[in-house]
């Protein structure tokens, strides 16, 4: 029961996008089109995963044993900026087909500020191992939903007519803040 | 004169916010009041002019490959100290501030200006750059919190000057992105006339 309530406030009620603030850059950069919005969210919810767990164990057994823990954002970033790229020499070589879908995602994603925020928030929040896992496998999918939804709306709105002003960034912000009024409707259930 | 163009290009022509689009997530995130968007752009500005003048310093120790992990650590070397610093100063605005904080970090803006200037320029420019780009974040987040905040609670840096509650929805993340949409118009008309 635990587990749904972590997925479902972070999938719809605290949507690390639209609620949270977080991974900004690539809900704004790559949400041209749906297609590249499905690759981006797939490398994320990849790194975003393995990140949760490999800052959890080093939280817990590396940095809170020797009492450093004010070392987390250095090591944090060391970690998931190194993870990134591991997990791009590993596809490449077991995933062929993956690595061309995931691959030019990748390095994008080490600047994506919701990897680093959900791992920090998962030692926030005071998750167990399994918890921050899931934490971050729904945070993922809480990302890939809000990018994917606002990718779509963003194809279509490529075919009206948008006031000269408005036209690119102005009305893409717009949008994303009636989405997440949209998800505001959320607010409470959990 | 040239100098005085590198700090002041940060303010309008290529401000991070308004114009390149950079450092977007504590831009939305923290600015439900003016004071957390300055608290927040001076802390960036704070990390920015070191990096920077850090960046500039070493340029030339650091083997091309290795660049960026070595820039990352510089750079999170000083978010640590910034960190630190306002847990024990000011600890209202930490708590207020609280995950962006660690997260200036991973701002593209810092990481940008180290990669695309401080590596290339001298010490005096590169701070000077730091400086202005920081400083113009500052203002940016600053104005978008005044907003808000205005249009929010009726209030500007704590200051009630309207009577009432002001439209709730500005506080809320939909306001932010609205907000910030609309600036972003204004902006561009401003740059459309002075140019």
């Amino acid at each position: 029961m635990e587990y749904v309530i972590i997925i479902i406030s972070a999938v719809f009620v605290n949507n690390i996008v639209l609620t949270r603030f977080l991974g900004i850059c690539p809900f704004i950069g790559v949400s041209g089109r749906v297609s590249t919005a499905l690759g981006m969210s797939g490398a994320v919810a990849f790194v975003m995963t393995i990140a949760t767990l490999v800052t959890y164990l080093l939280q817990v057994y590396i940095l809170n044993p020797f009492g450093i823990a004010f070392m987390q954002t250095i090591t944090f970033i060391l970690v998931i900026a190194s993870l990134v790229q591991l997990v791009e020499i590993i596809l490449k070589k077991v995933s062929p087909p993956l690595y061309q879908a995931l691959g030019i995602f990748l390095p994008l994603i080490t600047t994506n500020c919701a990897i680093l925020g959900v791992a920090i928030l998962a030692q926030q929040n005071e998750y167990n191992l399994l918890e921050s896992v899931v934490f971050g496998i729904a945070n993922a999918i809480g990302f890939g939903l809000a990018l994917i939804l606002f990718s779509g709306i963003r194809e279509h709105l490529s075919m009206v007519n948008v006031p000269k002003a408005l036209q690119g960034v102005p009305i893409a912000f717009i949008v994303a803040g009636l989405l997440a009024m949209a998800f505001m409707g959320f607010a409470g259930i959990v | 004169m040239n100098q005085w163009k590198n700090f002041s290009k940060g303010f309008i022509k290529e401000n991070a916010v308004f114009v390149l689009f950079l450092g977007l997530c504590p831009t939305l995130g923290v600015t439900s009041t003016a004071i957390n968007g300055l608290g927040m752009g001076l802390a960036t500005t704070f990390v920015l002019f070191m990096s920077n003048i850090v960046v500039s310093l070493i340029k030339s120790l650091i083997p091309d490959k290795v660049r960026i992990p070595t820039y990352i650590v510089v750079i999170a070397s000083f978010v640590t100290i910034v960190e630190l610093t306002m847990q024990a100063y000011l600890p209202t605005l930490f708590e207020q501030l609280g995950l962006f904080i660690p997260l200036i970090v991973v701002n593209c803006v810092i990481l940008g200006r180290a990669e695309a200037f401080a590596s290339k320029n001298n010490l005096l420019t590169s701070a000077l750059d730091g400086l202005g780009m920081g400083l113009g974040f500052a203002f940016a987040l600053t104005l978008l919190g005044a907003v808000r905040e205005i249009l929010g609670s009726g209030s500007l840096f704590g200051l009630k000057f309207i009577a009432g509650d002001g439209i709730l929805l500005f506080i809320l993340p939909p306001g932010a992105f609205i907000a910030l949409g609309y600036l972003i118009v204004i902006m561009n008309k401003i740059k459309e006339k002075t140019t």
